[in-house]
């Protein structure tokens, strides 16, 4: 687990400056490709793990420690679904709204975390606890209507296992 | 059904498992699943080691023939599990090596992402030698000097395993430089994907991993010829991975023979039923197994309901009917039936579900996920689900059915960059096929009235 940081340790004084560990961990990542901009989606996720999140300003930083342009990892920062451009909550949950889990009872899931947490897709809640996105088919369909939270998978989910399920993520 | 194996609907934190006990698999007839524990917990490598695990790499590597291996896989004809089914030993006879052509990459395909898809999950999380194993053996085969495994985000659980597993395989020497002796050096790295579907699409992933955006590339030149880094590439399935150690130590014969009269496709499968049945899982069984056996086992639909209609292998297969579960589920069979074998797992649709709501959610997917690079599938499907929406509501408009009709046309195969707008067609076009009363309804009646009575099974 990364340990926290202090802010005037990340934000340097010419805007975002990588933690010198996530910047170790960019360069370790290299080693496995041809190009370092195969690292590339690798070094956003490196980010998002420290921050939550990954803010315009980690872009350049990014780019420099991989020696690319900014461009090429803006265009891969917004076009992946698991690269957050905003902030989120705490934890984010990915409910699944593919098909076997639609056959299961996703609407009813779907609309108990909505009543439960008070929030819709892309939304987060007031204490920035959960954010709330969909996700395609999780890979666990004998277990559907599925669910993430984090790193979890759950399934099969009802309505009235969430509340149980939601306090373990305080 | 085996009482050893909990029942999914007990439990809520997700697990991966086969529905089939140890006494139930043996090695010469499951040869995907044979090693897997009934605790469902990985298998490290001792314990591999101790089931003939990297038998087959020593064997491969002493005799030091890599055309052998590429003319058995050829002759076993092992069928992409990944759901085009294109043959893995032609595959590999094709890609360019030898002369003065760099070493180039072996790639599998771990992006799992197909709705009603979850067999590649299972070998990841509970058997990873089998698989490292078998990309030992292909980029042997290959002369690749690199192996990536291109697995989706999501799978945190398989990505902890794999590299667990690989640490155990280089600190044994089968993994690193000078692989048990041999003078062959290949190392394999994980890497994880940030989501998106198409990603799954062979030369997306390839655009992937190089760190670009996931559209797909032109063909030719085939990933073969020119792949990640313009190096000769080679993309399979895990599953079609998983299959090579065993067709190299038995056979091509012995591979054949596992489908017995069923089919002329050769091996065994990993088959699997989702949806509103009473036991969703996963078997490995003989290819060629009908969908009604798979249906059995999955315990039938629950509730009492009664089956509509199904789909054989994803989200991206065409819709069968009641009446075509007696069919051995192969390739070239479900292709002849109008659909696709796809991946071989069975999403099972109950005669309460309005084919316009379910093919609405189908569509939502397809549309979301497209990567925007070609008209059809950018515009027509956002088009497609629109008019899905207001048939669902009994707001269509006459004309609309055949509005349908033309977007699914104009995502047929050949018609754009690559096969995820074809895959939004087929549901579509077999659905409006069985189903077109159902979307008649849609058509022009008060709000909320569309669905109220649910087609009937049979009445097609
Ligand atoms: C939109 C799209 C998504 C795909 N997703 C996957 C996937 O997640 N896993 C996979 O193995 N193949 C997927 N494929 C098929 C691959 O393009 C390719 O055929 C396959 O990886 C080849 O391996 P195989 O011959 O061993 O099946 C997808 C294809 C398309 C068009
Ligand atoms: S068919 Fe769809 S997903 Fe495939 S390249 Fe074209 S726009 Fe992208
Ligand atoms: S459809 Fe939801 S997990 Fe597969």
């Amino acid at each position: 687990m990364a340990e926290p940081v202090a802010t005037s340790q990340i934000i340097g004084s010419d805007g975002f400056e990588l933690h010198p560990a996530d910047e170790t961990a960019i360069l370790r990542e290299l080693e496995h490709y041809e190009q370092p901009q195969a690292a590339c989606i690798e070094a956003l996720k490196i980010v998002q793990r420290r921050h939550g999140w990954v803010p315009d300003e980690a872009i350049p930083a990014v780019a420099r420690v991989l020696g690319i342009g900014p461009g090429a990892v803006e265009g891969v920062a917004t076009f992946y679904s698991l690269i957050f451009r905003q902030p989120v909550g705490r934890h984010v949950i990915l409910v699944c709204d593919s098909s076997s889990c639609f056959l299961t009872g996703f609407d009813e899931l779907k609309q108990a975390l909505v009543d439960q947490l008070g929030i819709d897709y892309g939304e987060t809640t007031n204490d920035s606890r959960f954010t709330l996105l969909p996700v395609c088919c999780l890979g666990a369909c004998d277990g559907a209507p599925a669910l993430m939270i984090d790193d979890d998978t759950y399934g099969p989910v009802t309505a009235d296992d969430l509340p149980g399920l939601l306090e373990g993520y305080p | 059904m085996s009482e050893s194996i909990p029942n999914q609907r007990r439990s809520v934190g997700y697990r991966s498992r086969l529905l089939q006990t140890e006494a139930e698999r043996r090695a010469d007839t499951h040869p995907l699943t044979w090693r897997l524990r009934d605790d469902g917990e990985a298998v490290w490598l001792d314990e591999y080691l101790r089931k003939d695990g990297y038998q087959s790499v020593r064997k491969a590597l002493s005799e030091g023939d890599p055309q052998a291996i590429i003319a058995t896989m050829k002759e076993a004809n092992v069928r992409g599990r990944g759901g085009a089914g294109f043959s893995a030993g032609l595959k590999w006879s094709l890609t360019l090596q030898g002369g003065d052509i760099p070493r180039g990459y072996l790639i599998c395909n771990a992006d799992e992402m197909e709705p009603g898809t979850f067999k590649d999950r299972l070998l990841m999380e509970q058997q990873p030698h089998l698989l490292i194993e078998g990309m030992i053996l292909g980029a042997f085969a290959n002369n690749s000097r690199y192996g990536y495994i291109f697995l989706r985000g999501e799978y945190v659980e398989a990505a902890r395993v794999l590299n667990r597993a690989i640490d155990e395989a280089r600190d044994a020497g089968w993994l690193g430089p000078d692989i048990n002796g041999s003078g062959f050096d290949f190392d394999i790295a994980v890497h994880t994907g940030a989501g998106r579907y198409i990603c799954g699409e062979e030369t997306a992933l390839i655009n992937s991993l190089e760190g670009k955006r996931a559209n797909p590339r032109g063909k030719p030149p085939f990933p073969g010829q020119s792949g990640a880094w313009g190096k000769p590439s080679v993309v399979n399935n895990v599953e079609t991975l998983c299959n090579v150690p065993a067709v190299i130590l038995n056979g091509a014969g012995w591979y054949q023979g596992l489908s017995g009269d069923r089919t002329d496709d050769g091996g065994s499968k990993l088959y699997g039923c989702s949806g509103p049945v009473d036991n969703p899982g996963l078997w490995e069984l003989p290819m060629g197994t009908t969908g009604m056996e798979i249906l059995d086992r999955a315990g039938g639909l629950r509730d009492n309901r009664q089956l509509k209609a199904w789909l054989p292998g994803g989200a991206s297969t065409g819709f069968l009917l009641p009446e075509h579960l007696e069919l051995p589920l192969d390739f070239d069979t479900m292709g002849k039936e109008g659909s696709r074998l796809g991946t071989g797992l069975l999403t099972v649709v109950p005669d309460d579900m309005s084919m316009v709501s379910l093919m609405r959610n189908l569509e939502q997917f397809f549309a979301r996920e497209s990567c925007g690079w070609c008209t059809p599938c950018r515009d027509g499907l956002p088009w497609v689900v629109k008019l899905l929406q207001s048939l669902e509501q009994g707001q269509g408009e006459p004309g609309d059915i055949e509005l349908l009709d033309k977007l699914a046309a104009d995502c047929g195969p050949g018609l754009t960059f690559c096969a995820h707008a074809p895959g939004a067609a087929m549901p579509l076009q077999t659905a409006l096929r069985h189903f077109r009363h159902e979307f008649e309804q849609g058509v022009g009646k008060p709000r909320g009235e569309a669905h109220q009575d649910p087609i009937p099974v049979g009445e097609v």
